[in-house]
């Protein structure tokens, strides 16, 4: 049987939620796969989260070093390479740190690798079936992948429900002295937190977010306004970031801000799954897209087929006439 | 400084809406509007900058068919120097190990200070950069928006992680970037720069060029095979509201009202 192993995320001593996705999917690769969890960092905090992580795999490596207090993907890289047997699986999550890890580290594995997987369709030998998405999700595809020496794969965050079992009371193997003696040429320095805005999307009630779909600068206004009859704040996708429309605190997801509003109403977004990865709490999710098959209308609650700059003034005309 | 951009062209999605072909062998080709990769794209812009400032060459590659040559051209009004097409039958089909090979192939024919690639592409993949970098041992750094030209020997680079936060690195030169959308405003390109760079020659490399054997490339190569494409039933999904604009705001309207949408 191939060997499964788990790379975790973790961070103040405490693993990310990818750390029991990771068990799910290991599962759906093979139903009773035992699964080892691979945990580098440095000190107390290292310490709680290989014991947290027991709980839930069969094997826990633990690797302790000053070095890996911070994931520099480089040193983790080399260090993986020394550690992983030839034909093993290695599950990463597919977020920065995965997409900075995992496809150098299979080509130096002489491993398979695919990135962003978001279900397995069962191991047939040494070929693994599983489905990813292309174009932000507006397609799907049924992908092989000949794990015959090996397989890095990254799991996309959310997509496998939490094994919450807790039922494997796994072993805490040090294995520290592989971190020993690895150089790399990128060292990290710091990180430089996002800055505040005048508005705090986070704490909204109401959010009228914009996407692509408004097409040009001068068209968020009638978000503005919009929210404004609405009593809502304006928050936003990442090309309206990119594009320098709004500031960068208005964006959400993963790479911007993780929002929890009662109500979403999402306005020419596509709904890929780093936009809806900053959407928490499950709120009333209104999606209005002029493309009928466009994936945010697989995951909102109401959706209007709707060209949005014809119909947010409307909509903001008909709540004003209200009042 | 010499500087290579890989660059992809693939189906705009700003354009297009994607659908999946009558057999699921392919997504539906008739009428895509193309267009650069748009990650690569702001790559190609950092490059510009980069040279503009410390001097060097900016030369920008792709593998892919005669139609790729276009978005080289379109990159090459932008600013970057020369363009290079790796084009040949048996690179199709390839997975990301096989492009990455054959990339490889023609950084050493070279001798490049820094290779920059997208974080990712059409697939949303984001693999390319860092198999490049791990095949020429080369040192690599992900979902870039940042880099400051610290000397001939090293690059200061800011890898943009969740929420938003700056990863900031040392990182030594030669070394491949992937590079994320927002790091810069990307200049616009008109027809007259298109104009001006269209007879210019794009040297145009196959596999016997690169010494690449085609059987390690395209599909034959490939451990990672897309069988198909389709569109997941993923239950119920919105309640879409129907009818006239001004019925659909209404009950819109009584919807939201519900919820606390309106105050
Ligand atoms: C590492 C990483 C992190 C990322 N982090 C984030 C993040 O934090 N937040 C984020 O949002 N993205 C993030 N992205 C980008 C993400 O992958 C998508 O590219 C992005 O979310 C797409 O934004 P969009 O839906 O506005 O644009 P598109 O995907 O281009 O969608 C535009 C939509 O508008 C519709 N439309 C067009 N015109 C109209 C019209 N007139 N009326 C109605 N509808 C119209 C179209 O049908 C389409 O569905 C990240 C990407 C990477 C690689
Ligand atoms: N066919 C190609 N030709 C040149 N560069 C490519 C090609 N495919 C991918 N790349 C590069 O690799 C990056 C990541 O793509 P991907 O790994 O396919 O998501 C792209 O942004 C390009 O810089």
């Amino acid at each position: 049987m191939t060997q499964v192993f788990a790379y975790i995320i973790h961070k103040d001593g405490v693993a990310d939620d990818t750390a029991l996705e990771l068990i799910a999917a290991a599962k759906k690769i093979q139903a009773d796969a035992q699964v080892t969890a691979i945990v580098t960092g440095s000190g107390s905090d290292l310490d709680a989260v290989c014991t947290e992580v027991a709980a839930s795999y069969n094997e826990v490596l633990k690797i302790d070093n000053e070095n890996l207090a911070y994931p520099n993907a480089e040193i983790i890289r080399a260090l993986l390479l020394k550690m992983l047997p030839s034909d093993a699986i290695l599950l990463v999550p597919h977020t920065t740190f995965g997409m900075d890890l995992a496809p150098g580290l299979s080509i130096k594995l002489d491993a398979a690798f695919v990135a962003d997987v978001v279900e397995f369709e069962g191991l047939d030998g040494s070929t693994l079936k599983l489905v990813r998405q292309e174009y932000s999700g507006q397609v799907s595809t049924h992908v092989s992948c000949d794990i015959s020496s090996g397989g890095v794969i990254n799991i996309r965050p959310g997509a496998f429900a939490p094994d919450e079992s807790k039922a494997a009371s796994g072993t805490v193997v040090d294995k520290s002295s592989e971190a020993q003696g690895i150089t790399v040429k990128r060292s990290y320095l710091e990180t430089v937190v996002a800055e505040v805005g005048d508005v705090d999307i986070t704490k909204s009630d109401v959010l009228v977010s914009v996407g692509r779909g408004i097409e040009d600068e001068d068209n968020i206004e009638i978000a503005h306004d919009l929210a404004e009859v609405l009593g809502a704040d304006v928050s936003c996708s990442r090309p309206i970031v990119d594009s320098k429309w709004l500031e960068k605190s208005r964006q959400v997801g993963t790479s911007g801000q993780t929002v929890k509003p009662k109500v979403y109403i999402a306005c020419g977004i596509s709904g890929s799954f780093q936009h809806l990865g900053g959407i928490k709490g499950s709120p009333f999710m209104v999606a209005i897209n002029k493309n009928s098959k466009a994936p945010i209308f697989q995951v909102a609650d109401v959706g209007i087929v709707a060209d949005i700059l014809e119909f947010i003034p409307e909509f903001a005309d008909k709540v004003k006439e209200m009042k | 400084m010499e500087i290579l951009v890989c660059v992809k062209r693939v189906p705009d999605t700003a354009e297009n809406e994607i659908e999946v072909n009558n057999d699921g062998s392919d997504i539906s080709r008739d009428d895509l509007v193309y267009s650069v990769n748009e990650w690569d794209n702001y790559a190609v812009e950092e490059a510009i900058q980069i040279r503009d400032n410390v001097g060097g060459t900016v030369t920008v590659i792709s593998v892919g068919d005669d139609d790729s040559e276009e978005v080289l051209r379109r990159e090459m009004a932008m600013g970057a120097d020369k363009g290079i097409l790796l084009s040949d039958d048996a690179f199709n089909g390839s997975d990301g190990k096989g492009l990455a090979s054959i990339l490889k192939a023609e950084v050493e024919k070279g001798k490049y200070d820094l290779i920059m690639a997208g974080a990712q592409a059409d697939a949303g993949a984001g693999q390319v950069g860092g198999m490049l970098a791990a095949m020429l041992d080369l040192p690599y750094a992900s979902l870039v928006n940042k880099v400051e030209v610290v000397d001939d020997k090293k690059l200061k680079v800011g890898r943009e992680v969740e929420g938003g936060n700056v990863e900031m690195n040392d990182i030594e030169l030669p070394c491949v970037l992937s590079i994320q959308t927002g790091i810069n405003e990307p200049r616009y390109v008109g027809i007259r720069g298109i104009r001006k760079v269209a007879s210019v020659e794009i040297p145009v490399h196959n596999a016997s060029d690169l010494g690449i054997s085609p059987d390690t490339v395209g599909g034959a190569g490939s451990r990672v095979k897309v069988l198909d494409y389709f569109v997941p039933d993923l239950g119920e999904g919105a309640e879409m509201l129907e009818g006239s604009t001004e019925e659909i705001v209404e009950k819109l309207v009584e919807l939201l009202k519900a919820k606390g949408g309106i105050k």
